[in-house]
């Protein structure tokens, strides 16, 4: 496991985006940390080592519950456990067929229902040490 | 030419019935759970819930047109931007309605609906003009230069404006729905008690919330559990000053840029009280007209779908059966 401590919104990408790289179809990613801690801001870099065209910014899918982007080296698929409250409202997404598709999916707040992820997820926790300052392990 | 118009693109279930620029209904789920006879409609988020409410709503929204289905002329469904699963409920819902009735069916996309929303109640605005959307999902700002052609000025590049309503009002205990909560707490509470920086987003016309969402976070955590009713209130007063001058600052930004004065604010927080107060205000300083929908407009619903599919068709479009739903997608410019 490594530990970065990121102080601006830009490392953050930074890291993600090299992680973008260790990615293949079928990789699911679990971000785990509170409001603030950058996991939006992951993602954002995450598209970028996707080299996910920047014509979709990629933004938070607290609403809508899942975003995808297209046309990058591979799919990324968004989601956003934040505001489900059951279980079977994440079911209801139905999660396995984007586990096992053509792409990449990473989830917010997957430490909402940690038993819907499979067995292949790999785990990434976030951290707000300070106003700019974000602990990040993966 | 009488439209029913269908739209699941997130969380709510609706169908209105439209006729022109006229509403003949307008159904919305999470309005319809207090209709008694019709219990059991409820707004929930999984997508299985737009397959139980939409029989339902419209039977509601024929009943409330006083219409019977054979009497529509088309059907419309938004087919695009949203969540796939629900997007897929109502657009199959309004193909096989249409294929039944032996009727055209358009596509619509829920944005461009959103923008079109104005003109249900507005015979004055005329195109171009400056559209705002802002709601849960969507903070966007679009040059809408006539039907059918849209520029996109500016996006948010995290969080939607109402996302981070609800964040905070969800930080503060506010409950939920957490967006029209914040705006009633802080009509009580100081807009000067806390000083949120200005988002840093350079010469562009693009948002950003979540840094205030941080700052917020911040300023609770100083309190060490201390969060007093008062604190509360100067809190969500302080934040909505400084979102809906972020806001305001944008729609100004861009009025004078493209040296456009009509300004249409749709959306589910162009409900927000503070924000229609303060476009009243800074709309007439810059010498703007504003356009805003009424309440029932606001959110999301089936008229401004209607609408949009009904101007579509008469201008010879029509969607083919085979129209798929699509979660992400640009409007046409």
């Amino acid at each position: 496991m490594s530990v970065f401590i990121s102080r601006s919104a830009e490392e953050t990408k930074k890291v993600a985006a090299g992680f973008a790289l260790t990615l293949q179809a079928g990789s699911v990613l679990a971000l785990v940390g509170d409001l603030g801690s950058g996991k939006t801001c992951f993602v954002q870099g995450l598209a970028k080592g996707l080299a996910v065209p920047d014509t979709i910014p990629v933004s938070s899918p607290t609403f809508v519950l899942i975003h995808e982007y297209p046309g990058g080296k591979l799919p990324l698929f968004h989601f956003d456990f934040y505001r489900l409250e059951k279980a079977e409202e994440a079911q209801a997404l139905s999660l396995e067929d984007y586990w096992e598709g053509n792409g990449v999916c990473v989830i917010e707040w997957a430490d909402r229902f940690p038993k819907l992820f499979p067995e292949k997820t790999k785990w990434v926790h976030f951290k707000f040490l300070g106003e700019n300052e974000r602990e990040i392990r993966c | 030419m009488k439209v029913l118009g269908i739209e699941t693109s997130c969380d709510e279930t609706a169908i209105a019935v439209v006729e022109g620029k006229k509403i003949l209904s307008n159904v919305v789920a999470s309005q319809a759970a207090a209709h008694a006879p019709y219990g059991g409609v409820v707004p929930e988020i999984a997508s299985r819930h737009h397959v139980e409410n939409l029989p339902v709503i419209l039977e509601m929204a024929l009943k409330e047109a006083n219409i019977s289905l054979e009497k529509i002329d088309a059907v419309a469904a938004t087919h695009t931007p949203g969540l796939l699963g629900a997007l897929l409920i109502g657009l199959q819902f309004g193909k096989s309605l249409a294929f039944a009735l032996q009727k055209p069916f358009i596509g619509v996309n829920h944005l461009e609906g959103h923008l079109a929303s104005v003109f249900l109640e507005n015979e004055e605005l005329e195109y171009p003009y400056l559209g705002l959307i802002v709601s849960g999902g969507h903070t966007h700002l679009y040059l809408v230069k006539e039907f059918g052609c849209y520029q996109l000025l500016g996006a948010t590049r995290d969080d939607a404006c109402g996302e981070a309503y609800d964040k905070i009002a969800k930080m503060l205990g506010l409950g939920f729905p957490g967006g029209p909560l914040l705006d009633k707490t802080a009509t009580r509470g100081n807009p000067k008690a806390f000083r949120f920086t200005q988002p840093k987003v350079g010469e562009c016309l693009d948002f950003s919330f979540s840094g205030f969402k941080t700052a917020a976070l911040l300023f609770v955590q100083k309190q060490n559990g201390n969060t007093s009713q008062q604190f509360v209130q100067d809190l969500a007063a302080s934040f909505q000053e400084a979102a809906t001058n972020f806001l305001l600052d944008r729609l100004v930004k861009a009025t004078k840029q493209y040296k456009l004065k009509k300004w249409a604010i749709v959306g589910g927080v162009a409900a927000n009280s503070a924000l229609r107060k303060k476009i009243a205000a800074v709309s007439s300083e810059y010498d703007c007209r504003t356009f805003i929908p009424s309440l029932p407009l606001c959110g999301d619903n089936g008229a401004m779908i209607a609408y949009v599919g009904s101007q579509y068709l008469k201008k010879g479009f029509a969607s083919p059966f085979s129209l798929n739903a699509q979660a992400t997608s640009e409007l046409p410019s």
